[in-house]
């Protein structure tokens, strides 16, 4: 499973984060160990009394300057440790903000329950849209636009960023960059109904140069399938339920509620990050997505097995 | 003992009596034994949840149950335990602490309990009728709005919220009364207990943030049922209107949970520590700064929104600084201890727990004030583990410490000391294997409100522990049942005061009367248990002269606790509890149809203004006892 | 003791509302297996499960029913919140309306939408002229509102 945790960072997002956590970690452990050494000191110092013992009350009229003293001085170091890592706080949330100009803009949508990626272009014939996969180039920074269809979703891939929300009527961006190439996982980290839990992607960062060849591919519609069961499958998923949801290019299925298939078969998950893209994982999704994500979308699609093999056949061509 | 008096106080008999009292002793009572009851059944859900979650993609309960077990555990909690009990321990405890015969407007607080256990109902059986909320116990739009929450779920959850902030605006407003005008005479603020300062500076913090949420979910409701537009950006409206309205009543409400607990480790650190607190001073002005800075955190929760980095900064700068008055309290009570004349007994025990576990989640706190730090835990089970350690450190463990220390008075038996150390150690042992790896899982990516995880993220082994530890909870809550069952029926008999401790409640008798004192002392000092009598006596030692047939109570001055008048207090009544009953319809009807506002508006209109209406006998009996110049 | 007497006195409530809120709340998730003919099938309670008018209300946004009907005011095709019906308003008529089609535009969708999904559709249709029940007939969408929410319309025969 690629990893998905927050202290395995490969950008300098994750990686400012990281060090202000240790920081904070090394600040906190210290007076946490100094407060509890006070109790303890106090607890094994402090001379026993039972409930009958007369209270002191020495108090009410002599000052206790000791504990003044102790207390004030212990006050001022919380209170300057507090500053240090509130000014560590600012900065490292100037150094999230200081990337600079990005290489590259995404638009990711979130939807119940799948992220929508769309690439734009000044010239349209090179946008295209794909979904559950964010392709990335090594060492550029990558602005991505948030949006949401529904309800409010958040994308978070911990070893590149911190998490930002998707809100329905708002814009938002998260500006990241991978330094090293590799796959990372996220998921959607706001509560978003029934399959908040199974609405993760992969993040996926490429040498340039493999970068553009993904790219390139993406751009090309599907091609026309070679084999007759597979223009079979082809018929079957146009005319029937599949395009009433499903996009891919180059075919008559242009709808938009459900992910763009066009180049699905080169994803390496289905589901939102969820399953592995083989053969018998889609046929099981296929016909009954309610048993794996009950509550998505998509309904359940009973059919004969010539008909699941000629669409699986199908989709197997959209690299 | 005076017959007399407790025949002029007492609530009256029976069933219907029972629904007509008004004592803030059964009040008080009523309240910790429903907010346990509650807790008892979010603990369960919890229990059920975390079942599902000790073995990866585990199939023993689906999303949608599933969703509206934390939902409903989160509401649970903190609508119907957490802010209850508090209020049940201050209805309970603050008038005799004041050295007052009874909680100021009597019947306006039986009527808020009655609407705080109709509210809890009605929440539980809608989800036993499978119309429990499935949102969160925050209840986001747009998910809980009109178009992505079929059903009547949302509205369930949206309702409940009016009938806990009524009850809690209520009972607020008694216990403010109370500590304000109803202290014995001489009890100067100065002189007011711990305790009563944090429960007063906790009501007023309940007043200015209620409303709050109870107009973000009137809004909902109105978005849900008649078509307005407050949250729909697509006409005007906005999201984010929602989390605004309820982290800013959200915030301070955890903090209507965390005070309450300062106020009883305020009150049982000194007693075995055999010495009165250190800072005294020093604590007040750290509980009310606490109060005025809690309202300015709300943002804290809503880092990972595209609100502006300057203002979330801000809030980043508000949050770190809130640690500083709490840091005051503990370097008070440790230098209380430091210097005092240690006996740990089980209220101790709990209250050490404290400085381990409350400690702990503050620090994580401060690690999640930041906002970048935050952009990578919020929404993790980091925050889960956060939010625990200081709930259930800084609230639930000093809760169980004031409930071995009160039992005593409250029952009049001591509970078993040997129980109660086991009980203890199950549960600080049981929380932190709880939720201590909830930290970890956090920063190994498991987000938040997740019914299930894959097998391969490596997730089970921490969840399996955690699991674990919620088993040896929920072993302990059992043990502390059994602790009180038993002590209740054949405890070791409490004196008037077992502990030796120095507040006024310790000086009536356990249980005390129906009119608490048989004469309400004169207050001296801070401790009034604790100070030596002078010789001779300082006169006047004690209030003489207040009728005994006729429910009269003397009233003070705000700051002084001058004596200013003398009042009359009401009788029991059943009104309190109808009109309660037709409030409730008035509320579950109005989220059906907007009908409900005008059939249901009728009977409650009738009910309060029969409560209210005059009668001849209590009016004859003011007369009798008012004194012409 | 009179918390006993509490729940003796509750439970006429709790058995009324038990029959009405079950339906309300339902999810139907699963596809359910096929169904004997002697059993009610699963999509007779439509009209009083707002789960199923609420996705019925998205699929008929998802599906562009609302390319000819708009919300329910028409235009290339008939208005479906009126009470004119050509061909009955009968859940089996528009069922059928649905699934076969119609004379003058209507396509069919046999074999293009789930049975289900179908009678999903059916019921936010029946919502549409107030035939469904107040409490789970759909409320506003978060969108530009074009009008009165299904949950509000009175029933138009």
């Amino acid at each position: 499973m690629p990893p998905q945790h927050v202290l395995g960072s490969v950008g300098p997002q994750a990686l400012a984060i990281e060090r202000l956590w240790w920081l904070t970690l090394i600040i906190c452990t210290v007076v946490f160990i100094a407060v509890l050494a006070a109790v303890a000191w106090a607890l094994f110092r402090a001379p026993r009394g039972d409930l009958t013992t007369p209270p002191d009350l020495s108090s009410m009229t002599r000052p206790e300057r000791g504990a003044a003293v102790g207390i004030v001085a212990a006050i001022t170091l919380c209170a300057l440790l507090l500053v240090v890592l509130t000014i560590a706080s600012f900065s490292t949330d100037r150094a999230l903000a200081s990337l600079g100009a990005p290489s590259l803009e995404i638009e990711v949508t979130g939807h119940q329950f799948w992220w929508e990626v769309r690439y734009s272009d000044t010239d349209p014939s090179r946008s295209f849209t794909t979904a559950n996969e964010i392709h990335i180039p090594v060492g550029r920074p990558v602005l991505i636009k948030l949006k949401a269809e529904d309800v409010i979703h958040s994308l978070w891939v911990p070893n590149l960023a911190g998490k930002k929300d998707l809100i329905p009527g708002r814009d938002a961006t998260l500006t990241l960059r991978a330094d090293k190439p590799g796959t990372y996982r996220g998921q959607c980290a706001e509560y978003c109904g029934a399959q908040h839990a199974k609405m993760a992607f992969l993040l996926i960062a490429d040498p340039p140069e493999q970068y553009e060849a993904w790219a390139a591919a993406e751009r090309k519609p599907a091609r026309e399938p070679g084999e007759a069961e597979q223009r079979r499958g082809r018929d079957l998923f146009v005319n029937g339920r599949c395009g009433m949801c499903h996009a891919v290019q180059g075919t008559s299925a242009a709808a938009r509620y459900g992910p763009d298939l066009t180049h699905f078969a080169s994803r390496q998950t289905l589901a939102a990050g969820m399953l592995p893209n083989t053969v018998g994982h889609l046929a099981g999704w296929i016909l009954d997505p309610q048993s794996i994500k009950p509550g998505a979308n998509m309904p359940a699609n009973p059919m004969q097995p010539a008909e699941l093999h000629a669409l699986l056949a199908y989709l197997g061509t959209l690299k | 003992m005076n017959p007399m008096l407790e025949q002029t106080w007492r609530d009256p008999p029976g069933f219907l009596g029972a629904l007509a009292a008004i004592d803030h002793k059964a009040i008080g009572k009523r309240y910790i034994v429903t907010a346990f009851c509650f807790f008892l059944a979010a603990g369960v859900l919890a229990a059920l949840m975390r079942l599902q979650l000790a073995r990866a993609e585990s199939t023993l309960i689906g999303p949608d149950l599933y969703n509206q077990l934390f939902t409903t555990h989160g509401t649970a909690m903190m609508f119907l335990f957490a802010v209850p009990v508090m209020q049940g321990m201050a209805i309970y405890l603050v008038p005799l602490m004041v050295g007052a015969r009874a909680i100021a407007f009597p019947r306006m607080n039986a009527f808020a309990y009655w609407i705080y256990l109709f509210g809890g109902l009605f929440l539980f059986v809608s989800l036993l009728l499978d119309i429990g909320p499935d949102n969160g116990w925050f209840s986001y739009v747009p998910l809980a709005g009109p178009q992505y929450a079929p059903g009547k779920r949302a509205d369930v959850w949206a309702q409940m919220i009016t009938f806990t902030e009524l009850s809690g605006l209520l009972a607020a407003i008694a216990i403010i009364a109370t500590v304000l005008k109803l202290r014995a005479p001489g009890m100067t603020l100065a002189r007011l207990p711990l305790f009563c300062w944090a429960m007063l500076v906790t009501q007023f913090m309940i007043l200015f943030a209620m409303p709050a949420v109870m107009l973000a979910s009137t809004a909902l409701i109105l978005d849900r049922l008649v078509s307005t537009h407050f949250y729909n950006p697509a006409e005007g409206g906005d999201a984010l209107l929602w989390q605004h309205l309820f982290w800013f009543f959200a915030h301070p409400e955890v903090y209507f949970i965390f005070i309450p607990g300062l106020a009883f480790m305020s009150s049982i650190i000194p007693t075995f520590s055999r010495r009165p607190i250190y800072g005294y001073p020093a604590i007040v002005l750290s509980l009310t700064s606490t109060a005025f800075l809690s309202f300015g955190l709300w943002v804290h929760h809503m880092f990972a929104t595209h609100i502006p980095d300057l203002g979330k900064s801000f809030f980043t700068a508000a949050s770190m600084m809130i640690a500083i008055p709490t840091a005051i309290q503990i370097f008070c009570w440790i230098a209380t201890m430091w210097t005092g004349r240690l006996e740990v007994r089980t209220p101790m025990l709990f209250s050490l727990a404290f400085f381990f576990i409350l400690v702990l989640g503050g620090l994580t706190g401060i690690m999640v004030a930041s906002v970048p730090l935050d952009l990578q835990l919020h929404d993790t089970y980091f925050v889960v583990a956060h939010l625990h350690y200081v709930l259930i450190g800084g609230a639930v463990f000093p809760l169980f410490g004031a409930w071995y220390y009160w039992f005593p008075k409250i029952t009049g038996r001591l509970m078993s000391e040997r129980l109660g150390r086991w009980q203890f150690w199950l549960f600080f042992i049981g929380f932190n294997v709880a939720f201590y790896p909830m930290h970890h899982l956090g920063l190994q990516g498991m987000p938040r409100r997740v019914y299930t995880y894959p097998a391969d993220m490596g997730w089970q082994p921490l969840n399996m522990l955690a699991t674990a530890g919620a088993v040896l909870i929920v072993v302990s809550v059992l043990l502390f049942m059994v602790n009180a069952l038993r002590s209740y029926r054949g405890g070791m008999r409490a004196g008037e005061n077992p502990w030796g401790a120095g507040t006024l409640e310790w000086a009536s008798a356990s249980p005390p009367p129906a009119y608490n004192y048989d004469r309400p002392p004169v207050v001296r000092a801070r401790d009034p248990l604790w100070e030596p009598i002078s010789e001779p006596p300082a006169e006047p030692t004690q209030v003489i002269g207040l009728a005994e047939r006729v429910r009269e109570v003397l009233v003070t001055t705000v700051l002084d606790a001058m004596p200013s008048h003398r009042l009359v207090f009401p009788h029991p009544s059943l009104w309190p509890f109808l009109s309660a009953v037709t409030v409730t319809v008035f509320f579950i009807g109005s989220i059906f149809t907007p009908w409900a506002v005008l059939w249901g508006g009728i009977p409650v209109a009738i009910a309060v203004t029969l409560w209210f209406w005059p009668k001849r006998a209590e009016t004859l009996e003011h007369l009798a006892v008012e004194k012409r110049p | 003791m009179s918390v006993c007497n509490h729940k003796i006195a509750l439970t006429p409530f709790l058995a009324i509302a038990l029959l009405a809120g079950c339906e309300r709340e339902r999810r139907q998730y699963e596809l359910p297996a096929a169904q004997a003919s002697q059993l009610k099938p699963a999509h007779a309670n439509n009209e009083r499960n707002a789960y199923a008018m609420s996705q019925g209300k998205n699929l008929f946004r998802w599906y562009n029913c609302t390319g000819c009907h708009a919300n329910g005011g028409g235009g290339m095709g008939p208005a479906l919140m009126d009470d004119k019906w050509r061909y009955g308003n009968n859940p089996e008529d528009i069922y059928a309306s649905i699934m076969d089609g119609r004379p003058n535009g209507m396509p069919a969708f046999r074999g293009r939408i789930n049975e289900d999904q179908v009678w999903q559709l059916v019921a936010y249709v029946r919502s549409m002229s107030g035939w469904a029940r107040k409490d789970a007939a759909p409320s506003r969408n978060d969108s530009l509102y074009p009008g009165e929410p299904e949950s509000m319309r009175d029933q138009r025969n």
